[in-house]
């Protein structure tokens, strides 16, 4: 199982982030040349005042329209993306992987912030759940590639906690890894892709507002 | 509920439909895929979260009961994202469905882009939406008429040429009776101005051009009107689909100024014209910025009342709410200008909510109310959130400076009974300025 788990963090991680790399710098530089190709009359008015205006306002909760409108909603993606990434810098053990191979060192997580953080991620991913079955307009339009993206990343958060209470044993650590991995090769080829392409979406839609409509688009 | 349960009979859908094969959907689609989407198309789609959260955006989901199939989302999954996710193979009887959604349940008012937080513009879609819908033949017969008219003649309405000169003349005889020495100046080489319009005002509101004559008599602007092709500024082939009409017709409205040698063009108080000069109509044609000025009348309105130009007798006491126009505030921000002018004209105006560049749209604009007959029940019914707007105002008067927001308004004000009266500024204006004695 050791021998399983140091592969899947040492040669399939690098495979993974390589993956990743690559198709996600293929997949930016392919909508840059297809942008540049058949929407210069849109790309003409991208500004980067503007682009910046928008992802400002949108960045403070509660701020647009549509934050305050779903105020539940916005409390959870906004709690649910900060302890994203707070976890998947600050927490020990990616640390210790990082310095291992790049010598990199910083301040973590306490285990039990750790464990707090990742019990709210999953707290979220259950939220996300909860509304694609319940609210009828998102349970309209919901299909299957919506519920894989959100199991690929409930998923790591899932095994980090039970690994962290000892549960399912030697195994665990190792799924962990390997769906940590499987979120990681997913983003440019899923819904995740979001993560690759809301800012230059939302930049875009922030340049029109402010070049051509001349109002704020929050 | 999804469209087809909500179906509705119209001439130009069906017989648009009887003509389809799946292979000519399927290639059509391609075509447009391949040739005239990019990579905006690609990215709204992909990135979209299916969140829903911009439903409540959108005055038909609020004013059907939340009903998801309503919500941008709803109509985005019904239609774009069937396409590609079955490669364009669909049947005809989607296209129909497809079509009602786009043409008739969505006024491409962009409400909804102030709820998306990636940013996604349905308006974009459902006009790509029509765009195939167009390059398949299936469109809805009113709004195709005037597509039609606009490839004929240039105009909206099947104006003919000498209708139109016989319009102004006409104008001009009527008004010299209240002010004497007033001009309607035809194709007055080099003046500061031209003024365009859009058909419906020669067709059914002629008084329009009467008052606007008033107010450049009594302003003393240096304007002229055209007599020529051009002279009608509206476009409704934006919104059928006909993207070549749309390039043709604007560039006859800009060419026209050219031709005038006039420094600018002053569009009468229309939306979707102004939206086609800057939006839509100037990006087919390749003109980041315009070749000529154009303003909208708000803005020479402001600046005629900046500049001391026209004298009030009084000002209007009653409650006066505002509609903003999707496309010239959402679009356009000229929201500050339009109360600069409403509060020369109104003591008492009282500020409907939301209002500004969040209103809600009057349910007209977009096309819808171009589709006619057969969907006016849904777009009136599919703007009962304007109604409580409207009412919760407690306003008399509506000032509305955009021609399908009084269209929509109108319908939404009787059918709910409001007792509100719609005003233009220009009516405003010329009911409030001196005359002669």
């Amino acid at each position: 199982m050791n021998s399983l788990y140091n592969f899947a963090v040492g040669p399939l991680a690098w495979a993974a982030f390589i993956i990743l790399a690559v198709t996600a710098v293929w997949r930016l530089w392919s909508m840059y040349v297809l942008a540049t190709q058949k929407d210069a009359s849109s790309i003409a008015y991208m500004n980067w005042r503007f682009s910046l205006r928008s992802i400002f306002n949108w960045l403070i909760p509660y701020k647009s329209l549509g934050w305050k409108t779903n105020p539940m909603l916005t409390a959870v993606t906004f709690v649910f993306h900060v302890s994203f990434v707070v976890l998947v810098i600050f927490v020990t053990p990616h640390q210790i992987l990082l310095e291992n191979t790049f010598g990199v060192t910083y301040p973590t997580l306490s285990p039990q912030s750790a464990e707090v953080l990742t019990l709210i991620v999953i707290v979220c991913c259950c939220y996300f759940a909860y509304r694609r079955l319940t609210n009828v307009t998102v349970r309209y339009v919901t299909r299957s590639n919506d519920w894989i993206s959100l199991g690929l990343v409930a998923a790591p958060f899932i095994t980090a906690l039970l690994g962290s209470w000892g549960l399912g044993g030697e195994i665990m650590p190792v799924l962990h890894v390997l769906t940590a991995l499987a979120l990681i090769v997913a983003i440019p080829f899923t819904r995740l892709s979001h993560i690759l392409f809301a800012l230059f979406t939302r930049a875009y839609i922030g340049s029109e507002f402010g070049g051509v409509r001349h109002c704020k688009d929050w | 509920m999804s469209i087809q349960d909500r179906k509705i009979e119209d001439e130009g859908l069906a017989y648009g439909v009887s003509k389809l094969t799946t292979d000519k959907i399927q290639k059509t689609f391609k075509a447009l895929i391949d040739n005239e989407t990019g990579a905006k198309l690609k990215a709204f789609s992909e990135t979209c979260m299916r969140c829903g959260m911009c439903a409540e955006a959108c005055h038909f989901f609020v004013s059907h009961d939340n009903d998801p199939s309503y919500s941008p989302v709803g109509k985005v999954s019904q239609t774009m994202t069937k396409l590609l996710a079955h490669n364009g193979k669909v049947t005809p009887e989607d296209v129909y469905g497809m079509a009602q959604i786009a043409y008739t349940e969505c006024n491409l008012c962009r409400r909804c882009v102030h709820y998306c937080p990636i940013g996604i513009d349905v308006a974009y879609i459902m006009t790509t939406i029509r765009r195939f819908c167009h390059n398949l033949g299936v469109t809805p017969q009113y709004i195709q008429d005037t597509a039609h008219s606009h490839s004929a003649t240039m105009n909206q309405m099947w104006v003919k040429d000498d209708e139109w000169i016989d319009s102004l003349f006409w104008q001009e005889d009527e008004a010299r009776e209240e002010f004497p020495n007033l001009r309607i100046p035809m194709d007055k080489e080099g003046a500061d101005f031209y003024y365009s319009v859009i058909a419906p005002e020669p067709k059914f509101r002629t008084q329009l051009i009467y008052q606007a004559a008033a107010i450049m008599n009594q302003a003393g602007c240096d304007w002229t009107m055209p007599s020529m092709p051009g002279w009608d500024n509206s476009d409704m082939c934006m919104y059928s689909g006909d993207f070549e009409m749309m390039g043709r017709l604007k560039r006859q409205h800009f060419e026209l100024a050219q031709k005038l040698k006039v420094s600018r063009i002053v569009m009468g108080e229309c939306g979707h014209a102004f939206r086609s000069i800057y939006d839509n109509g100037n990006r087919w044609l390749g003109y980041k910025d315009y070749p000529v000025p154009v303003v909208h009348s708000i803005e020479f309105f402001a600046e005629l009342f900046e500049q001391g130009r026209i004298k009030l007798t009084g000002k209007i006491q009653e409650p006066v709410t505002i509609h903003d126009p999707c496309n010239i505030v959402r679009g356009y921000g000229l929201m500050d200008k339009l109360r600069y002018v409403a509060h020369q004209l109104c003591d008492n105006i009282v500020e409907m909510y939301p209002n500004r560049e969040h209103n809600f749209c009057c349910s007209a604009g977009g096309g819808v109310i171009n589709c006619g007959p057969p969907f006016k029940k849904v777009r009136v019914e599919g703007n009962r959130a304007k109604a409580d707007q409207l009412k919760a105002t407690g306003a008399k008067i509506c000032i509305a400076p955009c021609h399908n927001c009084h269209g929509g308004l109108e319908d939404v004000i009787h059918h709910y009974d409001l007792g509100i009266e719609l005003k233009f500024l220009g009516d405003l204006i010329y009911e409030l300025m001196e005359k002669p004695e």
